[in-house]
């Protein structure tokens, strides 16, 4: 059965072009996407993935305040029941021009499974989540 | 002449339109207290004497009734998350004329269960889950209800790889299961039609026959629909109109009872502005709330703790302890009429809360978001600002002497982000037509329409669409 993800551009956020890409190229490799569009709060990615039954959330933002809009998500999936859902964030998620690795590493102490910088090509998003949801495994962390 | 007989068992009034099919016109109305307790016929013998009184006996061609007796239809709705499955459920149960007496999210707990059993709703609706999405939810909660001992039917209506699995939960229990298709199919796509057909016919097939109402629908040709439901039959009809007649465009309605407020909107609500984004599930277009809260009697408390007694106090330019004692008499005494010129400003004030109220929860927000590329807004329900109609019915209302200027104070209270009309013209249904129209829309619809369009049509509206 195909995997659920759900994707959606996180914040006040309204570029709505990447989110569209994305969409496309994750359905065209066989993801079910639930696509939440722009402006969308953790809260909204939260309920849409427990009403789906997500295997993923994918987190967008490209005006620079994601990681304002992303503390805490981790605890609040855990705090809804979604303990151990994959979660990847990616874009341009911070103010200004900082070196990726230390931006990372900030996403991945905040309970990301997975970060992507700015100008990565969709097939890296599909390559890592064929990776990490390989065989029986629904998600990203030791579930 | 062809005569039909059309009966609405309200909670307090049993009331009767006659109609002439042929002409076509209303032949005389008629009502008398309802006999819910102890036997409905009661009822309506007598008022069908008086209306014998003023219009002679009459052999009529059909009888069709539709009853908000001995509690309505009461339901009880679980969902997963509130804002998704669990609004989606409430939604196509208020749509179905229903009363929803409590709606759960999540799992159920065995608190949870108790409340159901003792609140013996007449049709639990369980739901939960897109298509494909959650379904250890459902399961968990037709397993819960299983085992509860109680006897009421329960509509599956979720994730659709769950249906197999909640039925067999609940093969064994009490319950009599009915499998629909989902509420949510996919994530923010309400799908209220199936259920609400469904609750329908398990109403007109089950619920009568339990209410203790057998023994008139053998006279007649079946109690076919909640008394909300034709309502909002007839509100769909006024509005949309027929092939052959104009209706008369997007239009709200409001009832407002001793107990609680009902409000529908016949209404796309789609934004006013292209700017504005719409976020969350999007609302049916007929719509119908319920506020349990919001009454002039029984509920004349639940007023004053939305609107605040300071401000009703105002509106009713008397201190405030007067309205929180006038309305403590209102509710001790429901039958209680307003007497002197203060009860008479009170009675005013808390139509007008009532009503700001009710319409400030059934409209849609709008809410702005300030983002690095400037100022978003973002809408959230419909947007009834440009709907120019309103119907009003319920006892302060019809008997109100300035029922416009009732209506414009509750409009000019909204806060600016409440999505209400704006400018109304506002329509009394005295008579308690929408019911009885909603009724014979089943028969005749272009009879139905016109009779409608004879009392609330304005100029211009009435005619052949080219």
């Amino acid at each position: 059965m195909a995997r659920t993800l759900v994707l959606g551009v996180i914040g006040a956020d309204v570029h709505a072009v990447g989110n569209q890409i994305l969409n496309y190229a994750f359905q065209d490799a066989g993801f079910h996407v639930v696509n939440l569009g722009v402006m969308v709060s953790q809260e909204e990615f939260i309920e849409a993935a427990v009403e789906s039954a997500a295997d993923a959330i994918i987190v967008s933002s490209l005006y620079g305040h994601g990681e304002l809009d992303c503390q805490g998500f981790r605890e609040k999936c855990d705090e809804a029941g979604l303990k151990g859902i994959l979660l990847y964030v990616g874009g341009n998620i911070v103010v200004g021009k900082q070196p990726f690795e230390e931006v990372e590493q900030r996403f991945l102490k905040m309970g990301f499974d997975r970060v992507f910088g700015p100008g990565t090509p969709p097939e890296a998003g599909i390559r890592a989540l064929n990776e990490d949801l390989s065989g029986d495994r629904r998600c990203g962390r030791s579930c | 002449m062809r005569p039909v007989l059309l009966i609405d068992f309200g909670s307090t009034y049993t009331k009767l339109t006659a109609v002439d099919l042929e002409t076509p016109s209303i032949l005389g109305s008629a009502q008398a207290f309802t006999t819910a307790d102890s036997d409905i016929s009661i009822g309506l013998n007598k008022a069908m004497s008086i209306l014998e009184h003023s219009c002679g006996a009459i052999d009529y061609q059909a009888k069709l009734a539709c009853s908000s007796a001995a509690g309505g239809l009461k339901m009880v709705v679980c969902g997963l998350v509130p804002a998704l499955t669990g609004k989606a459920a409430q939604l196509a149960a208020f749509g179905a004329g229903a009363k929803v007496i409590r709606t759960f999210a999540y799992r159920l707990t065995s608190e949870d269960i108790d409340e159901i059993r003792q609140a013996e709703p007449d049709i639990l609706l369980l739901t939960g889950g897109t298509d494909g999405g959650n379904s250890e939810n459902i399961i968990a909660n037709a397993q819960a209800l299983s085992c509860d001992g109680g006897s009421y039917p329960i509509i599956i209506a979720g994730n659709r790889s769950a249906g197999r699995d909640c039925t067999k939960a609940l093969e064994g229990s009490g319950h009599p299961v009915f499998l629909a298709p989902n509420v949510m199919p996919e994530m923010n796509r309400l799908n209220a039609g199936p259920v609400q057909e469904m609750i329908r016919d398990l109403f007109l097939k089950r619920i009568v026959r339990a209410k203790g109402m057998s023994s008139v629908s053998e006279v007649l040709d079946g109690i076919l629909m909640p008394t909300p439901s034709a309502v909002l039959e007839a509100l769909t009809l006024l509005s949309e109109g027929t092939e052959r007649t104009r209706g008369l465009g997007e239009l709200i309605a409001v009832d407002l009872g001793g107990a609680t407020t009902d409000v529908y909107s016949i209404a796309r609500g789609d934004p006013s502005n292209p700017n504005v984004f719409l976020r969350g599930l999007p609302e049916p277009h007929a719509k119908r709330t319920v506020e349990g809260d919001i009454g002039m009697r029984y509920s004349a408390r639940g007023v004053i703790q939305a609107v605040g007694a300071e401000r009703l106090a105002n509106i009713a330019s008397v201190p405030a302890p007067a309205i929180m004692d006038a309305a403590e008499a209102f509710r001790s005494d429901p039958s209680k009429l307003p007497e002197t010129r203060e009860e008479q400003d009170v009675d005013r004030a808390l139509a007008i809360g009532a009503l700001y109220c009710a319409l400030a929860r059934h409209a849609g927000t709008l809410e702005r978001v300030y983002t690095p590329i400037g100022p978003v807004d973002q809408q959230t329900g419909k947007d009834l600002t440009r709907t120019e109609l309103m119907l009003l019915t319920g006892g302060a209302l019809i008997y109100a002497p300035d029922l416009t200027g009732i209506v414009n104070i509750a409009l000019s209270m909204q806060d600016p982000t409440a999505l209400t009309p704006r400018h109304v013209k506002a329509l009394c249904d005295s008579r308690y037509t929408l019911s009885a129209m909603g009724l014979l829309s089943g028969v005749d619809r272009e009879t139905a329409l016109r009779l409608m369009l004879e009392q609330f049509g304005k100029e211009g509206a009435y005619g052949a669409v080219q």
